[in-house]
């Protein structure tokens, strides 16, 4: 059997994984067997729609045309979420959709500038889903701690304002640590990897019959990819969302 | 002069020419708008119409920095920045020297080994005091104090009261909230009394003292002194 075609009785046997899981919840009454059910089919519809759509955009002539509007609809949706998620942070929006497209430009600029990827329909929308999927909780999470840091540490940052530092000298410690939190699980979550886990790409890939050695440089350049858009995405929208806190005379604007 | 959210003003249009000497004391009632007055000085607020002119100038023609570092402010609850009392100190003043550090620390009564010390370690008057000190690394020509003692025992209290005093005989005047009327009457030059946002009196100690609205001298305090009598 070739390792990459499951073919549709695999898929049928691996569900026995999800009837094991609804069985538990009926012998122990949880009450989840609904929504363990709903979720699985959700998530295999999901897939298979986007498994589909790809298949058109890679199959197409103009396949980079397609990808690339992928691309865009990929994050203006991105951006909706975030708004979704943190719709008490001014113009969230508008900033969301900087910072991925910032994040977009850098780490597929390095990825597609070095060769690392050939610059084609089927790299492009998986390495732009990785960027967006893996920024986006903590472009969400950060914006609304820097947020909240405006509202709560207010006099510690009012007190450097009275001294004259210019607003941004004055938010830089709170930025600080809020880039810091953002940042530090995805930094120990890469060092952990490997030992703790082994990485959904490079599983996929060796399931798939690929070379293990070949699977892991694809892991690796995926988990940097990680990084440098998580690093990215927040780095830019802490730095919009600072920007829109204090007005042109360096105030802190009050927001109830 | 308005200010204060444009649907609920704070400050009803008040004016006001405050002298720069001394001690001007701010009275009123909680809510009357003190804090208010105070922080449009230092511009961490703007009116929501009129204006404010210090020296001559509109504060709006003042590069904002600039002003606050001449208008210097200190909080009813000190600001405390992460590090030792020196690490706050170069908040204020980037790349001061020991000798600078120590020059200001003594200046505000406190023994130079305090310099090494956390800031988050000292006592509430002695955070305050360190505020002080990190004000006046800025030089400023006034100082505005938010209920600077409200949360301090009476001795701490004091020091600051003296503090405040020689900074004001030595050429800094300071714009002084207080809710405490005894204060009030052992520290004020003039005094400033805010109800529900208006002016209801501004003079010297002595006038408001005689003032026809029993309102006003009470909170100037001077029915401590009839009482007393």
């Amino acid at each position: 059997m070739n390792a990459a075609d499951i073919g549709l009785t695999g898929l049928a046997a691996s569900s026995i994984l999800i009837a094991v899981g609804v069985a538990i919840s009926m012998w122990r009454h949880l009450g989840l067997e609904g929504q363990l059910l709903w979720a699985a089919l959700r998530a295999l519809v999901q897939l298979l729609i986007v498994g589909f759509a790809l298949q058109l955009v890679i199959d197409n002539e103009n396949s980079l045309v397609y990808s690339l509007i992928w691309l865009a609809v990929m994050q203006l949706f991105a951006s909706y979420t975030t708004w979704r998620r943190a719709p008490e942070v001014p113009s969230v929006f508008l900033l969301a959709l900087i910072a991925y497209s910032a994040s977009m430009i850098v780490t597929l600029g390095v990825l597609f500038g070095f060769q690392v990827y050939e610059f084609e329909g089927r790299t492009i929308v998986p390495l732009a889903g990785i960027v967006v999927g893996n920024s986006l909780s903590a472009t969400v999470l950060l914006s609304r701690r820097i947020f909240d840091a405006g509202r709560e540490r207010r006099t510690e940052i009012e007190g450097r304002l009275a001294l004259g530092l210019s607003a941004v000298d004055a938010f830089q410690p709170v930025l600080r640590n809020s880039l810091r939190t953002a940042l530090i699980p995805q930094i120990e979550s890469t060092k952990a990897v490997g030992i703790i886990a082994l990485p959904g790409a490079m599983v996929g890939l060796i399931l798939a019959g690929v070379d293990p050695a070949d699977a892991v440089r694809v892991q690796i350049s995926v988990m940097y990819l990680v990084l440098g858009s998580v690093a990215t995405t927040t780095a830019v929208m802490s730095l919009g969302i600072s920007r829109k806190m204090f007005t042109s005379s360096d105030q802190l604007i009050r927001r109830s | 002069m308005v200010a204060g959210p444009p649907d609920a003003p704070i400050l009803r249009g008040i004016s006001l020419e405050v002298p720069c000497e001394g001690i001007l004391a701010v009275a009123g009632p909680s809510g009357s708008g003190k804090s208010t007055l105070l922080r449009l000085l230092n511009r961490l607020d703007d009116p929501v119409s009129g204006s404010i002119r210090w020296d001559g100038r509109d504060i709006t023609e003042w590069d904002p920095r600039e002003l606050r570092r001449n208008v210097a402010m200190i909080f009813q609850s000190a600001p405390i920045f992460p590090g030792t009392v020196l690490d706050n100190f170069e908040v204020a003043l980037p790349g001061i020297d020991l000798d600078r550090a120590n020059h200001v620390l003594d200046r505000v009564g406190m023994p130079s080994e305090l310099l090494e010390r956390p800031a988050d370690q000292l006592s509430g008057g002695e955070a305050q005091r360190m505020s002080i000190a990190r004000a006046l690394l800025t030089e400023p020509r006034v100082l505005l104090a938010d209920e600077p003692t409200a949360a301090l025992d009476t001795a701490a209290r004091r020091t600051i009261e003296d503090l405040a005093r020689g900074l004001a005989d030595s050429g800094v005047p300071l714009v002084w909230i207080t809710h405490d009327t005894a204060q009030l009457r052992r520290l004020a030059d003039h005094a400033v009394v805010l109800i529900e946002g208006d002016i209801a009196a501004f003079g010297h100690l002595a006038e408001l003292n005689r003032h026809g609205d029993a309102r006003v001298r009470e909170l100037v305090g001077a029915t401590l002194d009839e009482e007393s009598e």
